[in-house]
């Protein structure tokens, strides 16, 4: 294939993509509109873990921790009369790092399925706490009534139209830094880990640091998908910090397929309409839910999409 | 101090019924390297099914046998027909279990409805003992003996048996085992039996105190968690050190501190990694 061609090609499917994404909601309902904003917000989840997972090969099984630490921040950042978005972005962000930097420091010191183990455990210690913390969190019940926030630019975020844009355009910041972030010499440093961390090591890189510094940068992207679920669905509680949650980003991943950034972003498509799809359809949605997850494990393990990669490779 | 005979026994009765559950996790994860999200699926099936069994017949013991089988053959179902295809592969394995988590979730939901419920005690152990000047219920001593007597089972079964030593046999080098001709794929049915087993008897014991609602599986699972990562991973001693540790310390913060009785049990586990990252018993790995 000639060099014009490729471009093209390249250039062409992101623009439709915008452009669709950009008429979207001239086109479809309400409903959909929040279907897409899920989409977006569970995306920038999905590549966060990607961070890990895909891109340095640690298998993290607690993602969700950082989400609901922002999460939370956020809730009460808004309950305490604090309703700029950018303070709690900010915030969100800064606390998810933080739990990430805190978490990091315990977990990487395993591997393989011991480090899966402990960042298990490790998130779900933040669930129970936030359940049973009630006086502070008021348990199960979460803190409802968190309302969109102010962000200035003279823009309301309060219909729904305008949060989908905004959070397209959340969406698109956090793609790119991700872009550059894993296209740097540091995100190539982190798929040297991922092929071979010995051979990393005997070049003289600080490997551990490399992955700890990973760890952080997932934890941070992480807090930015919380915070947005917070002012999106108006409501916190510990399901934030749920074991469905983690997993269900590695359904994404696995669907997607990982080690690129469209890859969770297809993934995070697939299975917020699946699971809207379903709930729409029966009360046991969750019963047919668990069956896609075995149907899709036993079927497409290496991922829907993964024919593709193999014919690129 | 009658405050403090009380919440140890109390404590200890929790810890047996964990140890059952955890070692279930311990012996599958240690041979298998499988991380069973369902394990605490085990555990509310066959409460579950055993509270059935009892209000029909009011007897434990029958009931304790049909849910055993029952969970023995969910466990042999999910290692043979699913999860011998995903060997060593952590996330599919982690997905699917996490499959059977939702679907035996649901499925109990729809039969036992959300209520919680609790097991009626065995008609035998329906009283009281007195030790010393505390009165204490005599199936919570109950539970105790069962989680020791299991505890020894299980020890003997793993020390001086040959099914034990080939399931030691592979958990140390997996690899050597296969070449010695033995069927690995049955020794893994048989241990992803028992550890549903393990972790079944712990719903029906367990059933009658801790009582089984939705939501029962994950907290098993958790709590599981933490006594395997402090007791270290694989070992039946970690597992027992590690329920006695969690047991207690979750009893006493619960009654002392019940708003953080987690970050009693979280602390503990964050220094024992920090210091031991294996857990107390687990080997040092390379």
């Amino acid at each position: 294939m000639k060099v014009e061609e490729i471009l093209k090609r390249s250039f062409l499917l992101p623009f439709l993509f915008a452009v669709l994404i950009v008429f979207f909601p001239f086109i479809f309902s309400n409903y959909y509109v929040g279907l897409v904003i899920q989409i977006f917000i569970m995306a920038i989840f999905a590549m966060s873990l990607d961070i890990l997972v895909g891109h340095t090969g640690l298998p993290s099984m607690g993602h969700a921790a950082y989400y609901g630490v922002a999460g939370y921040a956020a809730g009460f950042l808004f309950l305490a009369g604090v309703k700029n978005f950018w303070l709690a972005i900010v915030l969100g962000m800064g606390l998810g790092g933080l739990a990430a930097a805190f978490f990091g420091l315990l977990a990487l010191r395993a591997r393989g399925p011991y480090f899966m183990l402990i960042t298990l455990a490790l998130s779900q210690v933040l669930w129970g706490i936030a359940f049973k913390w009630r006086s502070l969190t008021r348990g199960d019940d979460g803190l409802p009534g968190i309302g969109r926030p102010e962000i200035g630019l003279g823009m309301n975020l309060k219909p729904d139209l305008y949060f989908y844009y905004f959070t397209f355009a959340l969406f698109l910041i956090a793609f790119a830094a991700l872009f550059i972030l894993l296209n740097s010499p540091f995100g190539y440093t982190l798929r040297g880990i991922r092929e071979s961390e010995s051979r990393m090591e005997a070049l003289g890189y600080p490997v551990w640091l490399y992955k700890y510094t990973g760890f952080i940068f997932a934890g941070i992207f992480a807090g930015i998908s919380g915070v947005l679920w917070v002012y999106y669905s108006g409501f916190v509680n510990p399901s934030y910090f749920g074991i469905d949650l983690s997993v269900k980003a590695l359904l994404m991943l696995i669907l997607g397929g990982s080690g690129s950034l469209f890859g969770p972003f297809i993934g995070a498509g697939i299975v917020v309409l699946l699971e809207n799809l379903v709930s729409g359809l029966t009360e046991r949605w969750s019963l047919v839910l668990g069956i896609v997850y075995v149907t899709v494990i036993m079927l497409f393990s290496e991922g829907i999409f993964s024919v593709f990669k193999r014919g690129r490779n | 101090m009658a405050f403090w005979i009380i919440q140890t026994l109390n404590g200890l009765s929790f810890s047996m019924m964990l140890f059952l559950v955890a070692a279930g996790f311990t012996l599958i994860f240690g041979l298998m390297k499988i991380i069973n999200i369902a394990h605490g699926s085990f555990y509310l099936l066959s409460a579950y099914i055993g509270l059935t069994v009892l209000r029909a017949t009011d007897n434990f013991l029958l009931a304790t046998i049909v849910s055993s089988v029952a969970v023995i053959l969910v466990g042999i179902a999910m290692q043979s027909l699913f999860l011998r295809r995903f060997y060593m592969k952590e996330l599919q394995q982690v997905l699917l279990t996490f499959g059977f988590v939702l679907i035996i979730a649901d499925l109990c939901l729809w039969i036992w409805g959300g209520n919680p419920m609790a097991l009626p005690k065995p008609s035998l152990l329906r009283g009281s003992i007195w030790i010393g000047n505390v009165v204490f219920p005599s199936y919570r001593l109950f539970v105790i003996l069962v989680g020791v007597v299991i505890a020894v089972g299980l020890w003997i079964f793993q020390e001086k048996t040959k099914f034990g030593a080939i399931v030691r046999a592979g958990v140390d080098d997996e690899e050597m085992l296969r070449g010695s001709g033995i069927n690995i794929q049955m020794v893994f049915v048989g241990v992803f039996g028992l550890g549903a087993l393990l972790a079944g008897i712990g719903g029906m014991i367990g059933g009658p105190f801790v009582g089984v609602f939705p939501g029962v599986d994950v907290s098993m699972l958790l709590l599981a968690l933490v006594v395997v990562i402090i007791g270290g991973v694989g070992s039946l001693k970690g597992a027992f050190v590690g329920s006695l540790f969690v047991g207690l310390v979750d009893n006493f913060g619960k009654a002392l501190f019940p708003e953080l009785s987690l970050f009693t049990l979280f602390a503990p586990m964050a220094i024992i990694l920090a210091i031991r990252p294996t857990g107390i018993f687990g080997k040092i790995e390379e």
